[in-house]
């Protein structure tokens, strides 16, 4: 089950993606309609993180392409938004939470450039929307898992992009925190912004998402959640990984092949 | 050639107690090393190093004595807390493993080097010599000093051979060690003892900076060799015994030569050498693996090409020219020439004038690759949904990869299938 | 006046690598600094046997180049030969230090390049070793100049690029994908490292740089939460070592070097006592 959509947000086309060698992800095809709230979901080491990192470019791929509004990632840059794990940085780290909702307006003010006031303004709007507003000039090591998460969401709004890509916003967060951040992606996606949410609580999947991405190593499914959203196609996503592709993929690795063959 | 043969005669009775004791000290430090390696611990041995410089000084500053014993006593207590200092670092603050390590290491040398001063400027005559700890010399370990050393690196080496499984178990699963009922802390501590013990006597061969390698080197160096701890720790020693020869033999061919320097380089070449060379692990072996790899897949590539073409025009072993071949698959010419030179001397392509015509035994061969890169595409597209006009380039790397038994469960798990996801047939 | 001249460069020193050490350990590099320290001697006697002197430039190119070969080093045979980082660190810069070692012997006679310099430096003979300009009249000490120089750059580059340097070191995935090159950062830093290092190398020796380029950004990084304000503490911690450190060293009659180097411990064990007591 599988639907493709005219005119995407997202389009990824034959998508190959290997770590240390191994494929994680093998041949993704899949369109996402534009404004949608899309849901990837799939066991722990699916690949859900991959793929999302592989869409901004932060790791390799061996085949395919990505596009963002049928244009390449280099050419909507500004346009697009990444929220990553909240566990990838060092909160230790010495910075206030303005410090980093600060981050998101960076693209846009260039080298040599530093912060203006209508910057501050813009990042001082988004710790309101995430209800940190009172916490700006409060330092990040001083935060709960929940505010490091509104501060990372925070960042992003910033940036005042098209399309969203969140990495486990919900993991490890409060209860207030998930519903209020679930409470702006739906605003945004009102709006008509995209957004693309790595997200593993399936039982939260049907009253959050209306488009979705099953995914274990291979897609499993994409579209809208009512279609896709079936106990069929969830055993299949969770039922155990494919052992031959496994198979396949070690010896993949071990040979030192190149996932893909260079034309 | 001479001092060759005079060095390894032994004629002089000096020669033979400093290859002696180089010998010992690396082996020691290289047994070491391996656990601190694979703790991924292996800069310890560097924070060590550089912190038994203020244990020395103090030693010699109360005891007013250089001997080794004493010395010795210093510097283990110096160096152990600096192992203890970094560690309190690292639990109670926000300080990283990095910062920890080199803060450590650093302000203990700098230390050292102010008690040395200070030392060298009182004008205390006994104090020549202390500053061979900063820069080693193995051609100064005789008598006293050496029978020291040796005494401690042969009861370094004792430990591990006594706690060899349970230092393993430790260093590679420490959670596994502590659910099992080890005495991790007994045993880490005894670990760390003998580590700390390995550096103050190695640092007589080779000096506070380069001690580092003494331990971290062989051990990088065997890694690429080996998967096994027990092989890994006996390469290593070699490696460390090889250096310890050259070194007393160039300490002793050539007194100007910095020893230390020279040990360490010996180490470092071994280590660059199987970096790049190693069977399996090595850089280059790996790049030409995948180089061979590459010669592969295009013979197998034009033998499919063979296949296919005979496949459309019902003949197998017909006669096709170059240009047939290009039609299948955008081979480039040069890689073109070279695959098809090298399927005719292997026998599996015949030429006769312009064209080529496959023999049995390429007939075979193409059969099989399209047999395994059709029944890849038939799985891609009933397993992982693919559509069926985006297999294809997917199944181009995978039929090389599948072994004969894969393709038997392959072929089981697709109820041994007769045609490809694009209705051409799978050969048998 | 000598030992205005003396602190001074300590200080010039300390600052620099203050600067730059808080940026090291921020990004959990604080090792890659210890060992650009240690490797860049080979860079330096080689550039001293190119330019047959002690030609300041030729040995800030030397090590500078030496510095960025060690980074690149240490990340090849990580990523490619899949060696672990520690070993990788420790592999690299014992190898080029004991090559620097050979070297040094080798030219033994001709350089003033001796062990002890490497170990500890000589920040004593910091008032005698003078630049004359055309007419023969005394500039400066070299040193100072130097490491002026080298100073007023790691200000600009911090100031210029404050945001860059902020975004990559908290967040590199972030940096990355809102299109900021993190490499290039990271070598940049690295370059910077090795020119401080390298700089500072004839008045406190390559390897105390590691404890000025640490101590001091740790001992900072404790006591505060806010990046700015931890550049400027670490400075203060800095100058602080230099200058207590020279009497001391006053005091004991010992290495001004290793002085400054002690006193920069005992002002992180006195932050390290004050985080623990208010716990």
């Amino acid at each position: 089950m599988i639907q493709h959509v005219e005119n995407p947000a997202l389009e990824i086309h034959d998508l190959t993606v290997s770590y240390d060698k191994k494929p994680v992800l093998w041949g993704i095809d899949l369109s996402i309609p534009k404004g949608a709230l899309c849901g990837i979901i799939g066991p722990n080491g699916a690949g859900k993180s991959t793929l999302i990192k592989a869409i901004m470019d932060l790791v390799e791929m061996n085949s395919g392409y990505v596009k963002l509004f049928d244009q390449s990632l280099e050419e909507v840059r500004k346009k697009i938004s990444y929220v990553p794990q909240r566990e990838s940085v060092d909160w230790d780290f010495p910075a206030s939470v303005l410090d980093v909702v600060l981050m998101g307006r960076y693209a846009s003010l260039g080298l040599f450039k530093s912060p203006r006031k209508a910057d501050k303004e813009a990042a001082l709007k988004a710790l309101e929307m995430v209800g940190m507003d009172k916490y700006a000039k409060r330092q990040i090591s001083q935060l709960s898992g929940g505010q490091q998460q509104r501060v990372f969401l925070a960042r992003a709004l910033t940036q005042n992009a098209d399309i969203y890509f969140l990495d486990e916003p919900f993991a490890g967060v409060d209860a207030a925190t998930e519903k209020a951040i679930f409470k702006i992606l739906q605003d945004l996606s009102k709006e008509g912004k995209t957004i693309v949410v790595v997200h593993h609580d399936l039982q939260s999947v049907e009253n959050y998402f209306d488009w979705i991405i099953l995914l274990n190593l291979r897609l499993v499914a994409s579209g809208p959640t009512k279609e896709v959203f079936t106990p069929s196609l969830l055993e299949e996503t969770y039922g155990g990984k494919l052992t031959l592709l496994t198979e396949v993929g070690e010896l993949v690795q071990k040979g030192e092949f190149e996932a893909r063959e260079k034309q | 050639m001479e001092t060759l043969i005079e060095f390894f005669s032994f004629e002089y009775p000096n020669i033979k107690y400093v290859v002696f004791g180089t010998i010992l000290l690396s082996i020691s430090s290289a047994v070491v090393g391996c656990f601190t390696f694979i703790k991924k611990k292996s800069l310890v041995g560097d924070v060590i190093s550089h912190a038994v410089l203020p244990g020395i000084c103090i030693s010699f500053l109360a005891s007013g004595s250089k001997d080794p014993f004493l010395l010795i006593i210093g510097a283990f207590i110096s160096g152990w807390i600096s192992i203890l200092v970094m560690d309190a670092i690292i639990q109670n603050t926000k300080i990283k493993e990095d910062a920890a390590t080199g803060l450590s290491l650093s302000v203990f040398f700098g230390i050292g080097i102010l008690l040395m001063t200070y030392i060298q400027h009182s004008g205390n005559a006994a104090q020549s010599g202390l500053d061979t700890f900063l820069f080693g010399k193995a051609a100064a370990l005789v008598g006293k000093d050496l029978l020291a050393f040796s005494i401690i690196a042969i009861a370094v080496l004792l430990t591990v051979y006594l706690f060899y499984k349970e230092f393993k178990v430790i260093s590679f699963d420490p959670q596994y060690a502590k659910v099992i009922g080890l005495p991790i802390k007994r045993l880490e501590m005894i670990l760390t003892s003998i580590t700390v013990l390995a550096v103050v006597t190695g640092i007589q061969a080779v000096g506070v900076v380069l001690m580092a390698a003494m331990l971290i080197t062989p051990a990088s160096a065997a890694r690429f060799w080996t998967n096994r701890l027990s092989m890994m720790i006996l390469l290593a020693s070699l490696f460390g015994a090889f250096s310890g020869i050259c070194g007393a033999f160039i300490s002793y061919s050539a007194p100007s030569m910095p020893t230390g320097p020279w040990m360490v380089m010996i180490l470092s070449i071994i280590a660059l050498l199987s970096f790049f060379f190693a069977p399996r692990k090595g850089i280059v072996i790996r790049q030409w693996r995948r180089f061979t790899i590459k010669k592969q897949l295009l013979e197998e590539n034009l033998l499919k090409a063979f296949y296919r073409i005979g496949e459309n025009n019902g003949d197998h072993f017909m006669k096709i020219a170059i240009n047939d071949l290009r039609l299948i698959r955008n081979f480039a010419p040069s890689q073109l020439a070279k695959g098809l030179r090298k399927l005719r001397i292997n026998g599996y392509v015949e030429k006769n004038n312009e064209s080529w015509k496959l023999t049995n035994e390429g007939f075979e061969k193409g059969k099989r690759v399209t047999r395994l890169h059709r029944l890849w595409e038939l799985y891609l597209t009933k397993y992982l949904r693919i559509a069926p006009d985006h297999v294809h380039e997917d199944a181009d790397t995978i039929e090389h990869v599948i072994t004969p038994e894969l393709e038997a469960k392959l072929e089981a798990l697709l109820d041994y299938p007769t045609a490809d996801p694009h209705q051409s047939s799978i050969p048998k | 006046m000598d030992a205005f001249l003396i602190i001074l460069t300590g200080s010039l020193v300390a600052v620099s690598c203050a600067i730059l050490g808080s940026f090291l350990i921020l990004r959990k590099m604080s090792m890659v600094g210890d060992a650009i320290s240690h490797s860049v001697l080979p860079g330096i006697v080689i550039a001293f046997f190119i330019a047959g002197s002690m030609q300041s430039i030729w040995m800030l190119i030397g090590a500078g180049i030496l510095g960025v070969l060690t980074t690149f080093l240490i990340e090849f045979f990580h990523q490619k030969g899949r060696l672990q980082t520690d070993a990788s660190i420790g592999v690299t810069f014992t190898w080029l230090f004991a090559l620097g070692v050979i070297l040094v012997t080798y030219y033994a006679g001709n350089a003033h390049i001796d062990q002890d310099c490497i170990l500890h430096g000589e920040i004593a003979y910091v008032p005698i070793d003078l630049i004359y300009n055309s007419d023969g009249d005394v500039i400066g000490p070299k040193a100072v100049i130097i490491l002026s120089f080298v100073l007023a750059v790691i200000v600009a580059f911090v100031i210029l690029f404050y945001k860059e340097l902020f975004i990559t070191t908290f967040d590199p995935s972030f940096a990355q994908a809102i299109g900021i090159s993190t490499s290039k950062w990271h070598y940049l830093l690295m370059g910077l490292v090795s020119l401080t290092t390298v700089a500072s190398f004839e008045s406190v020796g390559a390897i105390l740089v590691v404890a000025l380029l640490i101590a001091p950004a740790a001992s900072a990084y404790l006591i505060t939460t806010k990046l700015k304000l931890m550049l400027v503490l670490s400075s203060l911690f800095g100058i602080l070592s230099s200058f207590l450190g020279y009497w001391l060293s006053y005091l004991l009659d010992g290495s001004i070097a290793g002085a400054i180097v002690t006193i920069s411990g005992a002002i992180f064990a006195i932050c390290y006592a004050t985080v623990r007591l208010k716990k």
